[in-house]
């Protein structure tokens, strides 16, 4: 008997160039053409430290520094951490209750997309009132900050099961919890990764944010004393290393990602 | 025309498969009550292959879903294999228009899925599951994802999830009304292969004139607002079908019987 199949798709063998260049991404690229141009630019135009440091005044702020700065991107570090995980911990269950709920739904879900009319930066006094200049109140921001995205793609996640799916899992006899475990939550899982990967990005922020309204250590700390004493060098190491907690922890996520759903990988 | 309803012969009692009676449905909607179904009697036979014909809104997909317990009757009874149906009906496989394949699954595990909830011997399940997708012809593809399967491969797929438990009862909702013309051709010679070797009853639901005579013993035909049975009509060719036997004078027969009752029903007008 006869079955369709899709011819295997011959890939079309790289040029000269792009082999030779293709051992690092395209936006590597576009990294090191930018670093060469603002680099070739102040030392070009003269332009004075204060004013813009050229990339490597930045670099030599690493090595001189570097032993002040590392410590402080650890504590920005552990609060994008803690407070991400202890979001995840709390905005998925509370999706579940949103899904699972008429009267959660009606009463909670309100409040928390209105929560998010209210910038961070105007909380953030507030919370430090509260919770003293210590870890908690940037840990609160960060939850505060990240659960929105994670709370609405779990939510639209879970309720992507089509009506055929639930009938046909009833229809094995399939209890209520083996429909979600089975069903719906895997189904979900692309959802709830888009969500976390927002997050990831509002978590970074909402730590910087928190540091900056008060704190005696972390990079929004370092910046803030930086800035006082028009130090740009040293803010602009700081923000550097922000994008790079920023970037490594997108990474990472998007790794997991990759491993949680083997089956995305295949393109079709 | 007569009408046939009444001289239908009704099965004696020890063959009685299903047995619907008096079954209305009614739905709540924003406008109002719509009826869907109205007054329902129908009795299959054990081992039967029953199509439901009719044009889209006659409530020909509530009629499964009532069979298969998803949704109630608002009225009237429904019994299958002696059992009333009162919630989902375990003892039936179930296939709808979309193959509503677990995309996370490999075609093997979307299968097993079916043993698992039913807590069934993983091994012996493997087994049969491997036997299915050899039956259609799919053995080579039990480690693809659904996303690497073409939509008559994963229809197949969804056809063995149904059948691996070995249900008395197959109920298919227009299986094949997404597939195109001759990947159709061929599933429904696959479902007739699956069918020959066991003794379940099919309930097949479909809105083709052709499917529906091509595959059954009897074809239910049904009006439309609210769902009625207009009519029902036996099919005497002989089996295993083959493709050809669609050319065939009593084939023919049997559509231009189908067709005069939708003209007469209004659901075809020629004039233009």
């Amino acid at each position: 008997m006869a079955i369709a199949v899709d011819q295997p798709t011959t890939i079309a063998r790289p040029r000269p160039v792009r082999k030779a260049l293709g051992w690092v991404s395209p936006s590597a690229w576009s990294l090191l053409i930018i670093l060469v141009l603002w680099e070739l630019s102040v030392r070009i135009g003269n332009v004075p430290a204060y004013m813009l440091p050229a990339p490597s005044v930045i670099g030599q702020e690493f090595i001189d520094y570097g032993h002040r700065l590392l410590p402080n991107a650890g504590v920005t570090l552990f609060e994008v951490l803690l407070g991400f995980t202890l979001s995840v911990l709390i905005s998925i269950p509370l999706a579940v209750l949103i899904v699972y709920s008429k009267v959660i739904e009606r009463t909670i879900y309100p409040l928390i997309v209105s929560s998010q009319t209210v910038p961070m930066v105007a909380v953030a006094p507030l919370l430090l009132t509260w919770f003293g200049y210590g870890m908690a109140p940037k840990i609160v921001i960060v939850i505060l900050q990240t659960f929105f995205p994670i709370v609405v793609n779990t939510v639209m996640g879970l309720n992507s099961a089509s009506r055929e799916m639930i009938y046909l899992a009833k229809s094995m006899g399939a209890s209520n919890w083996q429909v979600f475990w089975k069903f719906r939550l895997p189904q979900a899982l692309p959802s709830i990764f888009a969500g976390l990967k927002l997050a990831t990005a509002m978590s970074v922020i909402g730590a910087i944010v928190a540091e900056f309204v008060g704190a005696n250590a972390g990079l929004g700390y370092v910046i803030l004393v930086a800035g006082a004493s028009f130090n740009i060098t040293r803010q602009f190491a700081a923000i550097i290393l922000i994008v790079v907690i920023g970037i490594a922890f997108f990474a990472a996520l998007e790794q997991i990602e990759r491993i949680a759903m083997p089956w995305r990988r295949i393109a079709r | 025309m007569n009408v046939m309803q009444a001289s239908q012969s009704m099965p004696t009692d020890a063959e009685t498969h299903i047995s619907i009676s008096g079954v209305s449905k009614t739905f709540s909607t924003r406008n109002g009550k719509v009826q869907a179904l109205q007054d329902i009697d129908l009795t299959v036979r054990k081992g039967e292959f029953v199509s439901v014909l009719g044009p889209s809104g006659c409530g020909k997909s509530t009629l499964m879903m009532l069979l298969s317990g998803l949704e109630d009757v608002t009225a009237g009874r429904i019994t299958v294999g002696k059992k009333d149906i009162f919630g989902p009906n375990p003892d039936s496989g179930i296939v709808f228009q979309q193959d509503v394949l677990l995309e996370w699954r490999s075609a093997l595990q979307n299968i097993l899925m079916q043993a698992e909830i039913r807590k069934a011997d993983m091994g012996e399940a493997t087994l049969r599951a491997r036997e299915l997708l050899k039956m259609v012809s799919l053995q080579d593809f039990e480690n693809a994802y659904p996303k690497e399967l073409s939509g008559g491969m994963r229809q197949r797929v969804s056809i063995c999830r149904a059948l691996l438990h070995r249900p008395p009862l197959l109920l298919m909702d227009e299986p094949f009304g997404a597939l195109d013309a001759m990947t159709r051709d061929q599933l429904q010679i696959d479902l007739l292969r699956l069918c020959a070797e066991t003794d379940m009853t099919v309930f097949f639901i479909t809105h083709s004139i052709a499917e529906a005579i091509f595959l059954s013993d009897r074809v239910v035909v049904m009006s439309p607002r609210p769902g009625r049975i207009e009519r029902i009509i036996d099919i005497d060719l002989p089996r295993p079908r083959r493709l050809a036997m669609r050319e065939d004078k009593r084939f023919n027969e049997y559509t231009r019987e189908l067709t005069d009752i939708f003209k007469g029903l209004g659901v075809f007008r020629e004039e233009y």
